[in-house]
């Protein structure tokens, strides 16, 4: 990430420390991801020590360390999702996109992750893809789902 | 301001504020400690130094390190409940780190043989953060912090890489309870580098000699000077 736009961040929170969250959040939603370049250059700047910046970036299941897709992938595992099939349509986005829990596509177009209820159990299974909450999410309508995407991820990319 | 507190049936005046730990000092009594050190502000997490307190009719359990004294407060250091409590904490921690002598000496005074939860696998620290604030409080060189959550939660550097910012100082060996930080003299350069389990925390293998190198040398040696003075001197206990 350059460092043009890591200042523009950091001045947006004038360095506070108390903003380190929000200044994290702010880089994931442009890179998908925590580079460690970026946390040691806002470390840096910051004058905050990068151990505690890390220890934030471990510990909060938000951010992520590894390079995410474009697309972020999350299949409820919760009690109800779990009732109505979750397994199956995580085995299918498993096989469809070839790619196991908590890893990405060589493409960087999806990553795939697991929650644990999303508190929308009434439209189980729920799988999010980006931002689009799916609702009865089974194999079938998994399978079309990502069909549309990979079709139109291709043709605007 | 003094304030008068009684500690165990002891009247003692203190500073407002004083720590019930500090507090329980000035009366000559001792309250077990694993993540308390006299040179780092209190933590409050291996909760071994639960006492009873009273204060304002109401009687409550606190961790002594970090709980302020108040005028009138009553410190109960010794009842059947403090004692119950310790001795789970000491069981919870022992079920982690089974092999660590200064837990299985606690575990003895306190009467301890069987620890009845399930053993886990061999892990030495209890997560007590004491190295991580020395290394951050009292040498400044903030080269390991604690990361991750729940049972992953582990003491490591940032990026799980080799350090920049570690000088050797070995203060980390020093102060861990546990004992889990060994420090490994070998390698031409720097002498010695510390081991925890399968992380290594490495002194910059360079000497702190490359150009854009932000440790100041000379405050390095001074610090590497005092401590080994210090482990010296308290080496033999
Ligand atoms: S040896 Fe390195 S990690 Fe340990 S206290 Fe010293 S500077 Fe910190
Ligand atoms: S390594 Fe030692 S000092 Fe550091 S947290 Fe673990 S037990 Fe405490
Ligand atoms: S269990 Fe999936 S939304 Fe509640
Ligand atoms: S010494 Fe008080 S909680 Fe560890």
């Amino acid at each position: 990430m350059d460092a043009q736009v890591l200042d523009r961040i950091l001045d947006k929170y004038a360095y506070r420390h108390s903003d380190i969250i929000e200044i994290m959040q702010d880089v994931q939603r442009i890179e998908n991801y925590l580079p460690m370049e970026s946390l040691s250059y806002i470390s840096e700047r910051l004058e905050l020590n990068l151990a505690r910046i890390y220890d934030i970036a471990t510990f909060y299941k938000a951010f992520s360390l590894k390079p995410r897709g474009k697309h972020v992938i999350k299949v409820c595992c919760g009690t109800a999702c779990h009732l109505s099939g979750a397994s199956q349509s995580l085995d299918q986005i498993t096989r469809q996109l070839g790619i196991e829990e908590g890893e990405t596509t060589e493409d960087r177009m999806f990553s795939l992750e697991t929650v644990n209820c999303l508190g929308a159990c009434a439209l189980a299974p729920v799988v999010v893809i980006g931002a689009e909450y799916h609702d009865s999410a089974d194999a079938n309508k998994i399978d079309k789902l990502l069909s549309g995407y990979k079709v139109n991820g291709e043709s605007t990319d | 301001m003094k304030i008068p507190v009684i500690i165990d049936g002891q009247l003692v005046k203190v500073e407002k504020g004083t720590s019930v730990i500090k507090a329980a000092g000035i009366a000559g009594i001792t309250i077990p400690t694993l993540c308390y050190h006299d040179a780092l502000k209190p933590y409050g997490a291996c909760r071994i130094c639960m006492v009873e307190v009273i204060y304002q009719k109401q009687r409550r359990v606190v961790t002594a390190c970090n709980f302020p004294t108040e005028a009138g407060m009553e410190v109960h250091t010794d009842t059947a409940k403090v004692r119950e409590i310790r001795r789970m904490v000491i069981r919870l921690l022992l079920a982690r780190c089974p092999d660590v002598p200064i837990l299985k000496k606690l575990a003895q005074s306190m009467g301890i043989e069987d620890i009845k939860l399930k053993q886990k696998d061999e892990k030495e620290c209890i997560l007590c953060g004491l190295c991580v604030r020395f290394c951050d409080e009292v040498v400044g060189a903030n080269a390991i912090g604690l990361s991750n959550r729940g049972i992953e939660r582990e003491v490591t550097t940032p990026f799980k890489v080799l350090s920049g910012t570690c000088i050797g100082c070995g203060s980390c060996t020093y102060i861990c309870p546990t004992g889990c930080i060994e420090m490994v003299v070998d390698g031409e350069k720097t002498g010695m580098r510390m081991e925890m389990g399968n992380i290594s925390i490495d002194p910059c293998q360079d000497n702190y000699e490359c150009e854009t190198c932000d440790v100041d040398k000379e405050f390095m040696t001074t610090v590497k000077r005092v401590f080994a003075e210090f482990r010296n001197k308290y080496s033999s206990h």
